[in-house]
């Protein structure tokens, strides 16, 4: 047998191991999808209330349509980033951390199979989401350049792969806090990358900050091609800069999680209880 | 020609731990933190083929033992290698060749047991029909029951829970086979049945077997040799019948392996294990 046969099959082992995990823990897949798509309704309210809040006329749909963009886009990317650091706090909770970790598969291979289904999961979500949004709101995207906005979401999706996995060794450094610790990483990545709002808001020092979070590059550009109709030549830079950026991150993270695993495996962290 | 399985070379293990109120046997204090040396020097060279136990009370060291040899520890000196590969520096040709049981069957609890063992047989890259027919006849063989195949494993007793465990460590034809009290807390049903699996495995196959084990009887009548060890040291190691040698009769009794323990330690093994509880 290939090798490469043999590790494709151990990438797929976290595919079906996570849509199995879905299966059997479907109702806080609801409750988690209720919690995404009443944030995400929440969010885009404000802009529908705009006018009303101000007291000023204001165009409430592009309004609408920015905050959604941005809720839709944040609720891809975060599904993304938190399937990738959970790779390793499942594995705490279910105690089968040892047996993951004893197994002859490759910490890429692991990611591949992560990723694969991250991805798969990501996109299933958000357009259930997006779904059920649109019966709330009068989604105006006459114009917007969408081959470009895939184009833009994937390249942003190898972005929070890596920072997915330097996530993911919170949970093998803190057995008990590690997977909690991930949430405050997700949080900062809200507050700075112009989700619901222009960085430029934001004050100088975070906006110097925002400016090395990959996200504010994916939001800017989803946003010039579906609110604007941007044409995707013009993104092809923005395109490239982000899956270099990603690649950058992923081996970055590879490398910091290789060092974690072994400081783990020396220190006796791996084991279940920590 | 004899082939070495396993060979330990003058290994050592310490687990820093935060401080606690209470002093523990064979703990030194360093500041906020503890040194808690799990393995002192330990040393042992296991045959292919042999089923080779490591017997000790609870805290012995026995876990640490088994847990680098699979890799899910480096040790803090010596060496250890599994048919001629070094466990730290070529870890992903030992993973290949091992596969282990712990105490604790460690699972996902809501997955059937064909989709906890169809995980593992994947991420060993095997195919998954021939892994789907192999799992199959090795849980029946272990006395599970077809219809309880695909039912939650958190339906399921410990003891069955437990042989589910054992077909995952062997479904992937390991030829090192790292059973870690692989009996411990199950009825005397599972417990022959697991045993009976482990002789089987002896006998029908080329695997190799390092048992750890805190019945002395199970050490006696499963292994080939027994090492005892105690506070991170082999006190003694040899067939259960040479282990027995070293201790005289007693008022014409025969010789357990629990007198050898008391002889070589100077206290009972329920003394020991209760030691370790509460210290």
């Amino acid at each position: 047998m290939s090798s490469f046969v043999r590790e494709m099959r151990g990438a797929y082992a976290f595919v079906e191991r996570n849509v199995n995990l879905i299966k059997r823990y479907w109702g806080w897949e609801i409750v988690w999808l209720i919690y995404s798509l009443t944030n995400a309704l929440a969010i885009t309210y404000i802009g529908n209330g705009m006018s009303a809040i101000s007291g000023q006329e204001i165009d409430t749909q592009y309004v609408v349509t920015y905050l959604l963009v941005g809720a839709l886009i944040w609720q891809y990317l975060s599904v993304i980033f938190y399937a990738i650091s959970e790779m390793i706090a499942w594995e705490r909770w279910e105690g089968t951390i040892e047996y993951t970790f004893m197994a002859p598969v490759s910490r890429p291979t692991h990611l591949v199979g992560t990723t694969l289904f991250a991805i798969g999961y990501g996109i299933v979500r958000t357009l259930v989401i997006l779904g059920i949004v649109v019966a709330f709101f009068r989604l105006n995207l006459a114009g917007a350049n969408l081959i470009g906005a895939v184009l833009m979401l994937l390249a942003g999706s190898v972005s929070f792969v890596g920072l997915g996995i330097v996530a993911a060794v919170l949970p093998l450094l803190y057995p008990e806090r590690g997977a909690q610790m991930t949430n405050a990483a997700a949080a900062i990545l809200l507050l700075i990358s112009g989700v619901y709002y222009p960085v430029e808001t934001l004050p100088g020092w975070l906006q110097r900050i925002a400016a090395v979070s990959p996200a504010t590059y994916v939001i800017q550009g989803m946003r010039a091609c579906l609110l604007e109709g941007q044409a995707t030549v013009r993104l092809l830079p923005t395109v490239f800069s982000l899956i270099g950026i990603g690649v950058a991150i992923i081996v970055i993270g590879l490398i910091i999680f290789g060092y974690v695993e072994r400081y783990a495996k020396r220190m006796g962290r791996l084991k279940r209880s920590g | 020609m004899r082939t070495i399985a396993l060979e330990v070379e003058g290994v050592r293990k310490v687990f820093v731990r935060k401080d606690r109120t209470t002093r523990r046997r064979g703990l030194r204090k360093t500041g906020k933190k503890e040194e808690v040396v799990a393995l002192k020097d330990i040393g042992l060279k296991v045959d292919r083929g042999e089923v080779f136990g490591v017997l000790g009370p609870n805290g012995s060291g026995k876990s640490t033992l088994i847990r680098l040899v699979s890799t899910l520890l480096l040790p803090d000196s010596g060496k250890l290698s599994v048919f001629g590969h070094d466990v730290e520096q070529d870890a992903f040709a030992v993973k290949r060749m091992i596969n282990r049981v712990s105490v604790d069957a460690a699972f996902f609890k809501k997955f059937s047991p064909i989709e906890n063992l169809m995980y593992a047989a994947r991420l060993y890259g095997m195919d998954p029909a021939e892994a789907r027919s192999k799992m199959r006849s090795i849980m029946k063989r272990l006395g599970l029951k077809e219809e309880t195949f695909n039912n939650p494993m958190e339906h399921m007793s410990r003891g069955m829970q437990q042989k589910v465990a054992v077909a995952r460590g062997f479904l992937t034809s390991p030829i090192l086979l790292l059973l870690d009290e692989p009996t411990t807390g199950l009825d005397p049903h599972s417990k022959r049945d697991v045993q009976a699996f482990v002789r089987e495995i002896r006998e029908k196959h080329d695997a190799t077997v390092l048992l750890t084990t805190h019945d002395m009887d199970e050490a006696d009548r499963l292994c080939d040799r027994i090492a005892i060890i105690d506070e991170g040291r082999i006190v003694a190691l040899d067939t259960p019948e040479g282990l027995k040698g070293l201790v005289p009769s007693n008022n014409g009794d025969k010789q357990t392996i629990e007198d050898v323990f008391i002889a070589l330690t100077g206290r009972g093994f329920e003394e020991a294990e209760a030691e370790e509880v509460t210290t």
